[in-house]
């Protein structure tokens, strides 16, 4: 049937039902594949054991339900003249038919032995599958249970589709909390854990041997979090633009000291943090800290100038391995010993890491003004090998330590007090990233920030408008490797060890993964990015086997449906607060 | 006197002479055009002369400084801006980041004003700003300043781009095919435009233009180039009547039937 007939019979009468056969056949089957996909690899059956709300919703039924009720939902949309009785139906068949396609592989696994090509078809997923029912005896049930789930699932996903906005938006962000706190629940109880409102919080989060949060706790944080965001949804609009006109009501001076305070009081709680965190906590915040950095400078190199270099990851070496090198007293002939050591303290040390760094970026940018794109993609790549391979080396085996590393750096030091315990550390590593981001804040808004934009932009024409493009892209590297290789000696000195194996191509992929993922040139979206790549799969490390292929498809999926990323660049406004021109036009 | 003077300027592609010992004088305060068929080397000739390429021969003078060889940016700070025959904005920054950009050659301030943001970084920015809101408003763009350069219409880029040229104060401002693609009402206006900005500015204007009325409407002096070469030079009504001229744009047949009527 061709489409131009249905939609002929679509809009002849809109109550009656009308399918798009075909559509609803795609999507669902795409929900089904999806479906077996999760299971075959073995997710369902390892997230199990992994409760979301506990004893309710298990973490390898979410993984299952997710692509059904998400295709579900894209085949209730698949045609908007449609009444919404047929969107509902379409919905539920599709769920229908991904089910099926489920209820396929039951089937299957029963005839034959699959095992020797998808080991993970055990027949304990098989089992999870059937509802744990036996089988093959008790097939058909669990095949007329698993279609009518799915049934059930498909109209759920057909019901929000066709749900007004604001309730559907309200029923979807509940859900996501429910779902995040559910996987992050275990970590949020040993934060609370000790915690004089431990007892004032463990009805939401649950007993402590138990993972997910209670089904109490699940009800009531949907229900406040769909409340709020109808609220907002509601109300939202209208708060934020008598505050917005407040604020600008305000003398310029005013909005700036109350951004500064704003600012302040959010710098203040995120210093408190350490004493809520514990050890764990604060370790993955620093991690996440070191990554800002990075991300501030190939922010800067990639973000501003446009400069695509996939060997940031050296000047991190670079600034590593001098705070190593000046620093270490593990100095001698031998295993594990360095010839030769400055000496320095962490302090001395660092501005002659941060230098080095920033001298490696201007000698590498030297040889590649010329080059743009992929070319220099490729150059940057092989530069980032060269110092990973000469970090490996014999030959400099006995200055920096080869493939065994450097030990016993300096661990960084305050008022001679040495900080070595990770809440310690963050206080260091938070006035660091604050200074960086407020270095590339106030350069992005000045001519140099320009001059990098236009250059990002088109380079020929920005030297035409009389931008030294020699200067002010090699200006680009440096602040770009300073950045790096201060975040470098901080690795350093806070592991007090480094090996070389740290200074993989892998790192500077993830960086740049981060700024593209938080929004290209993005301040904000820099840390965005560093809390998704690196947070959050930092935090889901029980999921380790399957971090990095969940990571991919979120990265597809973004790239596809949001490739400006999460916060995305901001402009300046200059011309709003233009007072009206009274003055001469020429 | 003249401000721009060319002397056997030639610029080769492989086998292709692109440029042939062109030799140019442009008066200070007047309005020229270069014009010629497609290929016949007007834009290599502007590329040359903002620095773009380096002519292999010849030596071409602004202002008494020789500027063949010098890159982009400081034959820029010397006083010559231009805009692109396909606009060339930065599509991604505001409208009047793109005029901030142009000024980038007046502005001292370095990396250190900027992150501590002296008085001689904000009373700069200051100006800065005024004076690229000033240009927007010349050009007829008040108001959209806020925008990004690629959201613009078209006219409105095309004016943009020339704000964002005379944001360098040049002195010499070469436009490439200003009017193309407009309609003849906005080529009216941008004619009309074009001698203001001479007028108020006091900046000399080199066009390359396909479109003859307003070459002729407009130019002191009209240099015609074919195959590289100079064919003909002089007023509007020289340049109509010069055979040559019209042989390379019609060809031969064309130019010894029109000297055939013109005859009878």
């Amino acid at each position: 049937m061709t489409a131009s007939v249905q939609k002929l019979r679509a809009s002849s009468s809109n109550a009656s039902l009308a399918m798009d056969w075909k559509g609803v056949l795609r999507i669902g089957l795409v929900g089904g594949l999806m479906a077996v996909l999760v299971s075959v690899i073995g997710m369902v059956e390892t997230f199990d054991g992994r409760d979301i709300i506990g004893g309710v919703i298990t973490m390898g039924q979410t993984v299952l339900v997710m692509p059904v009720f998400i295709t579900s939902m894209m085949a209730a949309g698949l045609n908007s003249s449609y009444s919404r009785l047929s969107q509902i139906l379409d919905a539920g068949i599709s769920g229908l038919l991904a089910s099926a396609v489920l209820g396929l592989l039951i089937w299957v696994s029963q005839m034959v032995n699959l095992r020797p090509i998808f080991v993970n078809i055990s027949p304990s997923l098989i089992k999870i599958l059937a509802f744990g029912r036996t089988l093959p005896g008790d097939l058909i049930p669990a095949l007329g249970l698993l279609l009518g789930y799915g049934l059930v699932i498909g109209l759920a996903a057909g019901l929000l589709y066709v749900a007004p906005t604001k309730i559907r938006k309200a029923i979807t962000s509940g859900i996501i909390w429910v779902l995040v706190l559910g996987l992050l629940g275990e970590l949020l109880r040993t934060v609370v854990v000790g915690k004089p409102f431990e007892e004032s919080v463990s009805w939401i989060l649950g007993t402590r041997n138990q993972k997910g949060v209670s089904v109490i706790g699940a009800t009531v944080l949907f229900l406040v979090i769909a409340g709020i965001s109808y609220l907002s949804q509601t109300f939202g609009v209208g708060i934020r633009s008598q505050v917005q006109a407040r604020r600008s009501a305000l003398p310029v001076n005013a909005q700036r000291g109350l951004n500064a305070i704003l600012v302040l009081v959010v710098f203040l709680i995120v210093w408190q943090l350490p004493s809520l965190f514990g050890i764990y906590l604060s370790d993955v915040a620093n991690t996440v800290g070191l990554y800002i950095l990075m991300g501030l400078g190939l922010n800067i190199v990639v973000g501003f100038a446009g400069l695509l270099d996939l060997g940031y990851v050296a000047f991190f070496a670079l600034g590593a391995y001098t705070m190593a090198v000046a620093t270490s007293t593990a100095v001698g002939s031998g295993r594990g010993l360095i010839l030769f050591s400055l000496n320095l303290t962490f302090w001395e040390a660092l501005p002659v890491a941060v230098g080095v760094a920033c001298l490696a970026g201007i000698i590498l940018g030297i040889p590649v003004l010329k080059m743009r794109g992929d070319y220099l993609a490729i150059v940057t790549l092989g530069f980032g090998e060269i110092i990973r391979i000469l970090a490996f080396s014999d030959f400099l085996k006995p200055y920096i330590g080869g493939a065994q590393g450097i030990v016993k750096i300096a661990p960084i030091s305050v008022l001679g007090q040495n900080m070595t315990k990770p809440p310690e550390l963050f206080h260091v590593v938070l006035i660091i990233c604050a200074v960086v981001a407020f270095v590339a804040w106030r350069l992005r808004d000045s001519r140099i920030g320009r001059a990098w934009k236009a250059i990002r932009e088109d380079e020929d024409v920005a030297a035409a408008m009389g931008i030294n493009l020699v200067t002010t892209k090699l200006l680009a590297f440096a602040t770009g490797a300073a950045f790096s290789g201060f975040a470098g000696a901080i690795f350093a000195s806070k592991l007090t060890s480094i090996i070389p194996g740290s200074f993989g191509l892998l790192v500077s992929i993830n960086i740049l993964a981060l700024i593209i993922v938080g929004g290209m040139g993005s301040l904000p979206g820099v840390l965005v990015g560093a809390l998704a790549l690196v947070a959050l799969p930092e935090l889901l490390r029980e999921f380790s086997e399957f971090r990095l292929l969940v990571f991919g498809a979120v990265l597809v999926g973004m790239m596809i449906y949001k490739p400006e990323g999460l916060l995305p660049e901001e402009t300046l406004k200059l011309e709003l607060h233009e007072p009206e021109p009274g003055e001469l036009e020429s | 006197m003249a401000i721009l003077s060319a002397k056997g300027v030639s610029k080769r592609f492989g086998g292709l002479q692109a440029v042939n010992k062109l030799d140019l004088e442009i008066e200070e305060n007047s309005i020229s055009s270069v014009i010629g068929p497609n290929g016949a080397g007007k834009t290599t000739f502007f590329n040359c002369v903002t620095g773009f390429y380096n002519p292999e021969e010849g030596q071409i003078l602004f202002n008494g400084h020789e500027i063949e060889g010098l890159t982009p940016d400081r034959v820029t700070r010397l006083g010559i801006a231009r805009t692109y025959q396909n606009i060339r904005l930065f599509a991604n920054m505001t409208a009047i980041e793109n005029v901030l950009v142009g000024e980038h050659g007046l502005l001292k301030n370095n990396f250190i004003d900027a992150v501590i943001r002296t008085p001689r970084f904000n009373h700069e920015e200051k100006a800065a700003v005024e004076e690229a809101r000033r240009l927007m408003r010349f050009v007829g763009l008040r108001g959209m300043g806020d925008h990004l350069a690629r959201n613009l219409p078209y006219g409105a880029q095309r004016r943009l781009e020339i704000a964002r040229a005379l944001a360098s104060k040049p002195k010499l401002l070469l436009l490439d095919e200003p009017t193309a693609g407009m309609n003849p009402q906005e080529t009216n206006e941008l004619t009309r435009f074009i001698r203001d900005l001479r007028d108020q500015l006091k900046v000399t204007i080199l066009l390359i233009e396909h479109h003859m009325r307003v070459v002729m409407d407009i130019s002191e002096q009209i240099t015609v180039l074919d195959y590289g070469s100079k064919i003909a030079e002089g007023n509007a009504s020289d340049i109509q009547n010069n055979p040559a001229v019209i042989e390379a744009y019609l060809g031969r047949g064309a130019a010894t039937g029109l000297k055939a009527t013109k005859v009878q």
